[in-house]
């Protein structure tokens, strides 16, 4: 019995520990009539409660998503919790977070699915309880969603060609490395990125794309085998912040003369910062991730606030980040590091 | 005198059987009161379903893993060997066309045939367990990504085997649209078949044996690899299950998806009291520490702790539940 109650002392120690620590400075679970133990004598007039379940929660890019989001969320009025799995291949935790929120009744619901098909089921819950639900990032293939808050990854990867074929002429061999081939973003910035340069630069080579997961080792591992197939390659495009970032550590690695390469990126991160600042990289297309997580706020409390029509997609944009840009206002504004 | 001192080691015994049940009550009940003081409900039906469902596919992975830590061996490969299973599940009903029935049971027996591959290697090639099955993790892993091609395998034509698993027993609403998940009793029928198995067979005798003293079975003249092999195709049919349950959650098989489930399963069973040094395990043990750790999974996000924290508080509970195990059997001995 006494080991029990150690036990439970434990227990209650690191959970209060931990409750020091609650993501929102606010009355947590403001859930709108969850229980009728809730709705009896709550006289403090709740906040509306918007579940936000994300792709992640590590990688800076959510980290930013995730601030956009709980600013605007006090800004507004709203009490937001912002959550996602540890790895992006996590599908079935990510389930499990969506029917714990469920059950917390919230206001709205943002989500970005790891898999839209698997996560169907539990979606249909959210439309029978008249929740509304809003995707944002690759966002959910499905009908319940009202609308989807987004880059336009088929126009921010263009533009990336369109840098890389002004910047080597209209000539020469470009290595393209992308994260994945089943993810929204994956085929939507691949397909920007080569069919812009098919149509405006049809005298550049593609080599690829080749897909390494967005893990830094892999995609060097690609471009150095890229390099070693093809040796006159003059640019690389790397699809997101793992894919540049890997495209970089093997330029570095085999201390090539980098004034004979042109790199362009995708979002920021401390790494791809530095290398724009040093000219060991061209560019960086920059979605903001930021004014995504304000965005998915933003018309979840047009939802909640009765709004029925929206538009299919918000478009959040994107900005062009090279050595002349970087320090401006607007791009410092949407870079993480 | 003697009498007396009986009933008190059995009520000590008692006690410390039922530490586990405790501290999941505990648990419980603080969640409840942490719901409270914030202004919500933790003792709902719909959570109680939600934990069920989440607790399911980790639960039935940790039994097989119950057996192989009772020997004193471990399976670090349960959790890609349940997603090479959700693959070739998929592969049989989607790829093949055969009936749903068939697809489970190729989906239940490529898991108990990656369990013959970690006996072999372990029993018979004498590769250390935590070795051997950390090869077979990632040859699973592998093969999962290249028989699928990394892509998902859905299949939306057998609607009825994500709602056999999925829906509700007898069809019957419990409260709002919530009933009792089928895939929650097939969970606790597991255990069952697993507690008949580990306490009522020859294979269960000679798990604990082996756990206890390997040499001293041996001498007595039991086939001691051949029993260890089939501790871990054990193991293997369970994470198979465990594998054809997710694929029918999921209505996919994901490629990517189960590194990082074997981790879950020994915390389940480590927290149910079976001694990592082996000789020693309960199934009671094992279900009830699979529920501490999605109690403490779920509760944690539904009152709204940082993520981060919670998983700093997970690997305290695993270390504090591990710690006071060790003081009830330092106690006993």
């Amino acid at each position: 019995m006494k080991k029990l109650l150690s036990l439970s002392a434990v227990l209650a120690l690191a959970l209060a520990a931990c409750s020091g620590a609650t993501a929102t400075p606010t009355a947590p679970a403001a859930t709108t009539g969850a229980t009728a133990a809730a709705t009896t004598g709550a006289t403090t007039a709740a906040l509306p409660y918007i579940s936000i379940v994300s792709k992640g929660f590590q990688h800076q890019f959510w980290q930013a998503v995730k601030k956009g989001a709980t600013d605007e969320g006090a800004k507004e009025g709203a009490t937001v919790n912002f959550i996602g799995p540890n790895t992006e291949s996590d599908v079935q935790p990510q389930l499990d977070m969506l029917s714990a929120e469920l059950a917390k009744k919230p206001a709205a619901l943002c989500f970005a699915a790891l898999d839209s098909k698997a996560a169907g089921p539990t979606l249909q819950k959210f439309a029978d309880a008249k929740i509304p639900v809003i995707a944002f990032d690759s966002g959910v293939d499905s009908t319940i969603p009202l609308t989807t808050v987004a880059t336009d990854n088929i126009a921010a990867a263009a533009l990336a060609a369109d840098k890389m074929g002004d910047k080597l002429g209209g000539k020469g061999k470009v290595g393209v490395i992308i994260h994945d081939q089943t993810s929204r973003t994956g085929i939507d910035r691949a397909k920007g990125f080569v069919d812009e340069m098919k149509l405006k630069y049809p005298n550049i080579t593609i080599i690829g794309p080749q897909y390494g997961g967005g893990d830094l080792a892999k995609s060097a591992d690609l471009a150095k085998s890229m390099l070693a197939a093809n040796p006159d390659i003059t640019g690389f495009f790397g699809g997101n912040e793992g894919s540049i970032g890997g495209v970089l550590n093997a330029v570095t690695e085999l201390h090539l003369d980098q004034t004979k390469l042109t790199i362009i990126g995708y979002d920021s991160g401390q790494k791809q910062i530095d290398a724009i600042n040093s000219g060991l990289e061209f560019g960086a297309v920059q979605q903001n991730p930021i004014g995504i997580g304000a965005k998915c706020v933003v018309e979840a409390m047009l939802a909640i606030k009765g709004q029925t029509t929206f538009d299919k997609v918000v478009d959040t944009g994107f900005l062009w980040a090279d050595k002349t840009t970087i320090n401006n206002a607007d791009v410092q504004a949407v870079l993480y590091k | 005198m003697p009498a007396g001192r009986s009933s008190a080691v059995i009520r000590a015994d008692f006690f410390q059987r039922f530490l586990a049940f405790g501290a999941l009550i505990v648990l419980i009940l603080f969640f409840q009161a942490w719901c409270i003081l914030i202004g919500t409900n933790f003792l709902t039906f719909e959570n109680f379903v939600n934990i069920l469902v989440a607790t399911a596919v980790v639960g039935i992975m940790a039994l097989g893993e119950t057996f192989v830590v009772i020997t004193g061996g471990i399976d670090l490969s349960v959790g890609t060997v349940m997603t090479i299973s959700m693959v070739m599940t998929a592969v049989a009903i989607t790829s093949q066309h055969l009936p749903v029935p068939v697809g489970i049971l190729v989906g239940v027996l490529t898991g108990g045939l990656m369990g013959l591959a970690n006996g072999v290697l372990i029993a018979r090639l004498r590769i250390a367990p935590f070795i051997a099955t950390l090869g077979i993790l990632n040859v699973a892993r592998g093969l999962s990504l290249v028989i699928t091609q990394t892509r998902p395998i859905y299949f939306p034509d057998n609607p009825e085997f994500q709602s056999g698993v999925m829906g509700n027993v007898l069809g019957i609403k419990v409260s709002g649209e919530f009933g009792i998940p089928i895939i929650a009793i097939i969970m606790f029928a597991a255990a069952v078949i697993a507690a008949f198995v580990l306490g009522k067979t020859a294979l269960g005798r000679y798990t604990f044996a082996l756990g206890s003293n390997e040499e001293a079975a041996r001498l007595s003249g039991v086939n001691v690899a051949n029993w260890k092999i089939l501790v871990y195709v054990v193991c293997g049919l369970f994470a198979g299950l465990a594998g054809v349950l997710s694929a029918a959650r999921l209505g996919s098989a994901q490629p990517a998806t189960g590194f990082g489930y074997e981790l879950a399963a020994i915390s389940a069973v480590v927290i149910g009291g079976t001694s990592l040094s082996g000789g020693e395990g309960t199934i009671t043990g094992t279900i009830i520490g699979a529920f501490i750790v999605y109690v403490l999974t779920y509760g944690l996000q539904f009152v709204n702790v940082a993520q981060e924290w919670q998983i700093v508080v997970t690997g305290v509970v695993l270390i504090a539940a591990v710690y006071i195990d060790n003081l009830r059997r330092r106690q006993r001995a």
